[in-house]
């Protein structure tokens, strides 16, 4: 059952993905990482992170897609200057990364792996929130930081290019 | 095999029962908002259909019902038909984690069963979050798959509007989650009980959120597109902004969904801040057995206070410029926001329960 549901959301995943650069209609690619998004969010609940699978859907679907959207129809772009040519190095890198599934698949046969228990029983125990927080402030204190300093500089950055003038 | 089809047979037909309550009240609050409006401005409101114009609701469904269907010329076929069901499912499927009674489980045939909440999952709150923001897509595409100006213009202003104030939505609620210690509704409204004094709104320690709740209502009133908020569907400038080119069901289902919002975020306000389903005075709720009958009344009450409150705000207030409901969410809801989450937090730090 748990190998189904996984096959489910892996193989809708992989088709929205490249349904996304794909199709030639910008709104439809995307809608289609709209869909993939949930996909990722589908199996996050399936490795019971039903709280990353909730913030997936609030900041990347209903923020961050929203203003592509925004942009998407605002654009005017001209038809071939929204495509570009870029079938040599689209060849080149499809090589590499199919030579490498393979060789991976090759190497560790294709059982599908089984997440760590060890970890997960004990989110279970206190509750996924819970045990990101503990973890979030102890552990992974100086990350954690650095993650907020990039975000304020860029925020700062935000500030300063949209109020003209403000450098002299 | 028989545990599993119980269990499925008891969640389809509570899933059954909560939809069913769910769209017959938004049936009562189409007549209700006109009734209450007409009763602030001296009018009588409907009185054709049935007595005192109570049958008004089914009236108005059978004519939308045979209303022609009617896809303008270039619009995008799929997207069009697309948009109203993403815009009515995401506020239907709120409903699934609100807790309207005590959290009771009883036994049907061996299988543990919650009466009166569908679901009690461990991220309630963000998950309605996430589903309202879903909401954005279906009145964006609906605006842009129309193929006119005026749909174009009231999705793109609902895109900016709703982004800007599901923000203000989140954080009203932060400090409510630091006070309960949980993201569980169930559980939110177990932290309520015993009494008013002891309903988040008003719990003196370590800081009532009351303020919370003001910034919470004003920008779930902007969620919801309601008035002074109704930017996207501006009858005086854009017709009726992102839904001018529907007519029929489609039509009605944008219109079901605006009201279902609206009990969603009824719903929400009473369980965050409100208490939930318990009564104001601990002796006016019935003991043991009985604590449902009281519990789904006070619920009940509050619920419709709240409605009543949208209808009322609509009455009062004047629509909002564009760019004053800009400033009023970035510049003033946030920071009212942010500092009451700091605030809280701070004293919640210093008088621990």
């Amino acid at each position: 059952m748990g190998t189904f549901v996984f096959l489910y959301f892996a193989a809708v995943i992989v088709m929205a993905a490249s349904l996304v650069v794909v199709l030639r209609n910008p709104i439809y690619s995307a809608l289609s990482l709209l869909v993939m998004f949930f996909h990722v969010a589908g199996l996050y609940v399936t490795l019971h992170a039903e709280f990353l699978a909730a913030i997936q859907i609030i900041v990347y679907a209903g923020a961050i897609l929203v203003l592509y959207l925004f942009v998407v129809m605002l654009l005017n772009v001209k038809r071939d200057e929204r495509y570009n040519r870029q079938g040599t190095v689209a060849l080149f890198l499809g090589v590499v990364l199919l030579t490498e599934a393979v060789l991976l698949a090759v190497s560790r046969g294709f059982t599908v792996a089984t997440p760590d228990p060890g970890p997960e029983g004990a989110a279970r125990a206190v509750g996924n929130t819970e045990s990101i927080g503990e973890v979030l402030y102890s552990t992974y204190l100086f990350p954690f930081e650095i993650a907020s300093l990039i975000l304020l500089v860029a925020m700062i950055g935000a500030v300063i290019l949209s109020k003209k003038g403000i450098m002299g | 095999m028989f545990e599993t089809s119980i269990k499925l047979a008891l969640t389809l037909s509570q899933i059954g029962v909560v939809m069913g309550v769910v769209l017959l009240t938004v049936a009562v609050l189409t007549l209700l908002e006109r009734k209450v409006l007409s009763w602030m401005q001296d009018r009588m409101g409907p009185m054709e259909v049935g007595p005192y114009g109570v049958l008004q609701p089914v009236a108005d469904g059978l004519k939308l019902f045979f209303k022609e269907d009617i896809i303008p010329a270039g619009a995008n076929k799929i997207m069009f038909s697309l948009a109203p069901i993403i815009v009515l499912v995401p506020a239907l499927i709120g409903f699934a984690v609100i807790p309207f009674g005590p959290n009771w489980t009883i036994d049907v045939l061996g299988v543990e069963f919650k009466p009166f909440v569908i679901s009690d999952i461990n991220i309630g709150v963000l998950y309605i979050l996430a589903f309202a923001s879903i909401g954005a897509y279906g009145v964006i595409l609906g605006g842009w798959a129309s193929n006119s100006k005026y749909s174009l213009l009231g999705g793109l202003r609902s895109a900016a509007q709703l982004i800007s104030y599901e923000l203000n939505v989140g954080l009203a609620i932060v400090g409510v989650l630091l006070l309960a210690g949980s993201l569980s509704l169930v559980k939110i409204t177990e932290a309520q009980a015993g009494g008013f004094w002891n309903w988040f709104a008003f719990d003196p320690l370590p800081f009532p959120q009351f303020i919370a709740f003001v910034v919470f209502l004003i920008a779930s009133v902007a969620e919801t597109n309601r008035l002074p908020f109704d930017l996207p569907e501006a009858e005086s400038e854009l017709v009726a902004g992102f839904f001018t080119e529907y007519s029929g069901m489609r039509f009605a289902f944008f219109f079901m969904a605006e009201y279902a919002n609206m009990i969603l975020v009824s719903c929400m306000s009473t369980v965050l801040f409100f208490g939930g389903w318990h009564a104001p005075l601990p002796f006016l709720q019935a003991p043991g057995m009985f604590a449902w009958v009281t519990g789904i009344f006070w619920f009940t009450v509050k619920v419709y206070f709240f409605l009543f409150l949208f209808f009322w705000i609509r009455a009062t207030l004047p629509r909002l410029r564009y760019d004053q409901l800009m400033r009023f969410g970035w510049k003033v809801l946030l920071p009212i926001a942010l500092g009451n989450v700091v605030v809280t937090s701070l004293l919640a730090y210093i008088f621990p329960n």
